[in-house]
């Protein structure tokens, strides 16, 4: 019997809003705005936040990339001619890292070298990666085509050489490229495989490998080219030695990478006189990256909560607007044996039943708003079960705060003023 | 026995600066099943007098007593409860709820006792029959005349089965032919044992009630 009486409660209250069926239309507008944009926003931004899980998968969460890098002082020191300047990582670092600690699961070097490739009339300034197997551990993309090179090929100085999917598409000749001949830089090296390559960037974070990089066993590439290479710069040139241009390494868990690549730095420190190296951490950039995507949601869902914000004071205008016009309504009612809480419960009920409905509506229009987003952009968003929960109980909460003032404002009303009043 | 008991009642209104005497010292005693009405000119303190014993409002000074329970003291909901059950207004404007139907104008009492829809929507029927009204049940207010429209307002004050009905001019907007028809209801509904105080200022409808109290100045000036 309770229940029936509360039901007829609402019932009552959404009869007397069709009484004015325009201006109760119009006042649930506020709430469904809000509302939507407050679903909307949610899912955009959980949309983001998913997007950026994705990335850290794709970057490989547990690595840390140290590269070399031209200190300081090697750099004031260069502008003489015929200067040499020896910088950056060594054999010795990489094997010092794998040795010392305990916390790498797997480590790989690389040297990373700028050189022209050729094929017949085709050419292409290539980003020559050479490395060992275990690059394709660290950075796994799916082959193509062919095989990628493995440990023999590294121990027999191979002349073998793996071409990402833009590289092979821009170089090779159509039809059977598994076996082509590709020159660079004067010597010849045989098209292995073919593997894709992620063209697109995590927000700022560089990834490991780029769509012009082509894979040589580094023993190869240190026996083809050396550690000695000749920069030329703006008319003048110099020399630099570099052994190795990049060590990446993937700690054995997520939650050893931050304490692994400071104790790389430290022992770095030990053995490099001058800061020729730079560490980073995708993990950490990731981190930063997603801190600056939930600060976004926020001041995006601040600005939400503040049209839900208007609309709950569109629903206290109309409703003291009511209260007032209702005067006499609330006179009868009084008069006849109403109680105070009976009339509060009247208007609240109407509030509440106004902000529900407009958060109702407005839950429809923010899944729409989304997936029309998700439809004509690549902008993913994610709708949640809380991103429906929430909104649904922030607007019936809105009916509360907002109604509860023109109620209590209600009930106050002196009945014999009321009954006089036309 | 005396259903309504007023001891020495005062009721001042502060009226801006000024201060107003309604009702200066009124005692009465009004039986069970009586059949009053209340007279006097304007400003004579009939309204103060039936707001207070409509529970609407407090007395300043002295003690209501309301079926021996004084009622001077009691909080608002208690007053409220009173109104509910002991209690029916009929009013000169009718003041019936315009969005609301016949019936459920009828069953607004009902409503906040807590009544079932079914038994109060039948209630609403054998009232609406007892005055008269059964073809009208689904109407809106707007749509009868100003004698339906009152009768109404009977039937709707009879919901709850209350002691006493509160009669202020309930001919008021009414032509003299309905405003009989309305009497004649009231005579009816008081020959039944409804005990009916009403306020009129037109002698001949007075002339339905048993008994007559004249005010003057805030004081009963006499009784017939």
């Amino acid at each position: 019997m309770h229940q029936s009486r509360f039901a007829r409660n609402i019932l009552l209250g959404i009869e007397n809003l069709l009484q004015h069926k325009l201006r109760s239309f119009l006042t649930m507008l506020g709430v469904v705005f809000g509302v939507g944009s407050v679903v909307a926003m949610l899912a955009v931004g959980e949309g983001a936040s998913r997007e950026a899980m994705k990335q850290i998968e794709k970057l490989g969460s547990n690595n840390i990339i140290i590269n070399s890098i031209k200190s300081i002082e090697e750099e004031s020191t260069s502008t003489q001619r015929s200067h040499m300047s020896v910088y950056g990582l060594t054999y010795m670092d990489y094997q010092r890292i794998n040795e010392t600690f305990p916390n790498v699961r797997k480590s790989v070097p690389a040297k990373l070298i700028r050189k022209e490739a050729r094929v017949e009339a085709r050419t292409l300034e290539l980003r020559i990666v050479g490395t060992t197997q275990e690059w394709f551990e660290l950075v796994p993309r799916p082959i193509l085509a062919g095989k990628i090179f493995g440990e023999n090929e590294v121990k027999n100085i191979a002349p073998v050489v793996v071409l990402t999917e833009f590289g092979a598409r821009k170089l090779l000749a159509t039809k059977n490229t598994i076996g082509q001949t590709v020159r660079i830089g004067g010597d010849s090296f045989e098209v292995i495989g073919i593997i894709k390559s992620e063209a697109a960037q995590a927000g700022n974070i560089q990834i490991p490998d780029q769509q012009i990089d082509a894979y040589i066993p580094i023993s190869t590439v240190k026996e083809y080219f050396g550690d000695i290479f000749l920069k030329v710069t703006s008319g003048s040139f110099t020399l630099e030695q570099i052994e190795l241009h990049q060590i990446i390494v993937q700690a054995d868990d997520i939650a050893n990478v931050e304490s692994t690549a400071i104790g790389i730095e430290r022992m770095l420190k030990n053995f490099h006189k001058k800061a020729d190296y730079e560490i980073s951490v995708p993990l950490a950039l990731l981190k930063q990256a997603e801190a600056t995507k939930r600060r976004n949601a926020i001041v995006l869902g601040s600005i939400a909560c503040i049209s839900l914000l208007v609309g709950g004071i569109g629903i206290m205008n109309i409703m003291l607007a009511s209260v007032t016009e209702r005067t006499r309504e609330i006179g009868i009612r009084r008069a006849i044996g109403a109680r105070r809480s009976q009339i509060i419960t009247q208007f609240l009920i109407e509030a509440v039943v106004l902000s529900t409905l407009g958060g109702i509506v407005g839950l429809a229009v923010g899944i729409g708003i989304p997936c029309i987003i998700t439809y004509f952009s690549d902008m993913p968003t994610v709708i949640t079960l809380g991103s429906i929960l929430l909104p649904l109980f922030i607007s019936v909460g809105i009916g509360i705060i907002f109604g509860l003032y023109p109620a209590v404002n209600a009930a106050k009303v002196d009945p014999i003023i009321a009954l006089r009043h036309e | 026995m005396s259903i309504v008991q007023f001891e020495n009642i005062h009721k001042h209104y502060q009226m801006g600066s000024e201060q107003v005497l309604a009702l200066n010292g009124v005692s009465l005693s009004f039986d069970k099943g009586s059949f009053w009405a209340i007279m006097g000119p304007s400003g004579s303190g009939k309204s103060t007098m039936m707001n207070i014993l409509g529970c609407l409002d407090r007395p300043t000074s002295g003690e209501y007593l309301l079926e021996d329970k004084n009622v001077g003291v009691l909080d608002d909901n208690s007053l409220s409860d009173i109104r509910l059950k002991y209690i029916g207004f009929v009013f000169q404007s009718f003041n019936l709820m315009p969005q609301l139907s016949v019936q459920k104008n009828i069953e607004l009492p009902l409503y906040y006792l807590g009544w079932e829809a079914d038994k109060s929507a039948e209630r609403a029927k054998e009232l609406a029959e007892k005055v008269g009204l059964s073809e009208r049940l689904n109407h809106k207010p707007a749509e009868l005349s100003g004698g339906q429209m009152q009768r109404v307002a009977v039937a709707r004050s009879l919901a709850a089965q209350p002691h006493i009905i509160l009669a202020d001019e309930p001919t008021g907007n009414l032509d003299s032919h309905t405003g009989e028809q309305i009497m004649r209801l009231l005579t009816e509904l008081n020959a039944e044992g409804t005990t009916i105080i009403m306020v009129t200022h037109e002698p001949d409808i007075a002339g339905y009630a048993k008994n007559r109290l004249h005010m003057k100045d805030g004081k009963v000036e006499k009784i017939e």
